[in-house]
């Protein structure tokens, strides 16, 4: 294996940190379903999309520690930083509600996903590209498993098209954050290691459009208000109560392993 | 010791959550160096899926080995290239059917390459481990483990796990 290099680049790690950070929050938001999905198979599914997440989460919060300078592990970073010094989007912090909100979320998502991921196998950072490369194929799945699913809803009884529309317009307002470009992703993008988030809207929003139309679903109106500041440390009220969860353990207990 | 006794031991080891086929079997075991005279094995192994809990357990295997071997071991981890199911060998195919989970049905090289693919509900015909019908359906994508997904037989009507494709 070619030597990483460990030179500091702060706005590179400030760049792959949002990324960790969206894979982490959502990480812990899609744990939360086991035991409360509408079927069994349900809460399999979404902790295995979590777990994915989870392991994408590490490697890239691992690369995070390197650039940065400070050494953190993966560990310190997810469980040692304050709320402020987390980047990730709102849209990942939302709170779990009905299972139609959920794969609205996980659609938009793991689309958006699916092509910075794809984009991103030609990074300039070794690690980044293999990262990439490796996470591309399980994020195919969830796009393909919440795709499914709203199908399914959109086009399924009255009840479940109803809920499932709004389910769409309560996401709406969460999505426009996910391509939003800041001085990280435009260093990152110059420097060859990144992409500018903008440059994956359309494609993203083709997909997530193709779905809502077979779905039988309407395409929701652009909110009045929308989710930002999610990459610069300020976040909506449910993140408190989400690190409160994820990290209490872990500072109860420093330096504890199991 | 001979060294492609510690060799073989390493490429042995079975994989935690399916211990019917060992970790070379997997394709999990990328490369695996023994230095003679430092009495030392460098292992390289990659991940099946960026989350898969096997990889702590399977590192410490590896050390446990090279130990019982008389051998230090320095274990990597690498993501890239990414580990795909096409590196599944023939043999671990047939152990996985033997123990009653599907092997991956098709070729997986270029699945992520292909662009969108049409949204439709996909047939493809995979072969249940058990009575051998194709006569099978996917009961849910994501099974007990990431790499697997769960499908019924209707006509032996046996429930039975698939190792998906990646």
């Amino acid at each position: 294996m070619a030597p990483v290099s460990r030179a500091v680049d702060s706005l590179a790690a400030q760049y792959i940190l949002g990324l960790g950070d969206d894979a982490l929050v959502y990480a812990q938001r899609l744990g939360e379903w086991i035991s409360h999905g509408p079927q069994i198979e349900e809460d399999m599914a979404l902790a295995n999309v979590g777990l994915d997440l989870l392991g994408q989460a590490r490697a890239l919060l691992g690369r995070v520690g390197e650039l940065d300078g400070t050494g953190r592990s993966e560990d310190d970073l997810a469980y040692f930083r304050d709320e402020r010094e987390f980047r990730n989007v709102h849209l990942v912090e939302q709170e779990r509600s009905g299972f139609g909100f959920e794969m609205a979320r996980l659609l938009w998502f793991a689309t958006y996903q699916r092509e910075l991921y794809a984009a991103l196998r030609a990074s300039t950072d070794e690690v980044l590209a293999g990262v990439a490369g490796k996470a591309l194929k399980e994020v195919d799945y969830h796009r393909d498993h919440a795709t499914q699913w709203v199908l399914r809803l959109g086009d399924g009884t009255q009840e479940s098209h109803a809920r499932m529309q709004e389910a769409l317009a309560a996401v709406q307002p969460y999505v426009a954050e996910l391509f939003e470009d800041d001085a990280a992703s435009a260093a990152a993008a110059d420097s060859g290691l990144g992409v500018l988030p903008s440059s994956l809207r359309p494609a993203t929003t083709a997909w997530v459009r193709g779905v809502v139309d077979q779905a039988t679903l309407a395409w929701p109106e652009e909110s009045r208000w929308r989710a930002r500041g999610g990459r610069d440390g300020v976040h909506s009220r449910p993140m408190g109560y989400l690190l409160a969860e994820m990290q209490h353990i872990a500072r109860s207990h420093p330096g504890a392993t199991w | 010791m001979t060294k492609s006794l510690v060799a073989q031991a390493i490429a042995d080891i079975p994989d935690p959550e399916v211990p019917v086929v060992t970790i070379e079997d997997l394709g999990i075991l990328r490369h695996l160096a023994v230095d003679e005279a430092r009495r030392h094995v460098v292992v390289e192994i990659t991940p099946t899926y960026s989350g898969c809990p096997a990889m702590g357990a399977i590192e410490r295997s590896i050390e446990h080995e090279a130990a019982a071997a008389g051998f230090s071991c320095e274990v990597r981890v690498r993501l890239s290239p990414a580990w795909t199911t096409d590196w599944m060998s023939e043999r671990g195919r047939e152990r996985l059917r033997e123990f009653g989970i599907a092997p991956p049905a098709v070729r997986a090289a270029g699945l992520a390459e292909g662009g969108p693919v049409a949204l439709t509900l996909q047939r493809r015909l995979v072969a249940c481990p058990q009575c051998g019908s194709t006569d099978t359906e996917e009961v849910a994508r994501f099974g007990s483990t990431s790499c697997k997904a769960l499908r019924r037989c209707r006509a032996c009507l046996e429930p039975f796990d698939e190792f998906k494709a990646i």
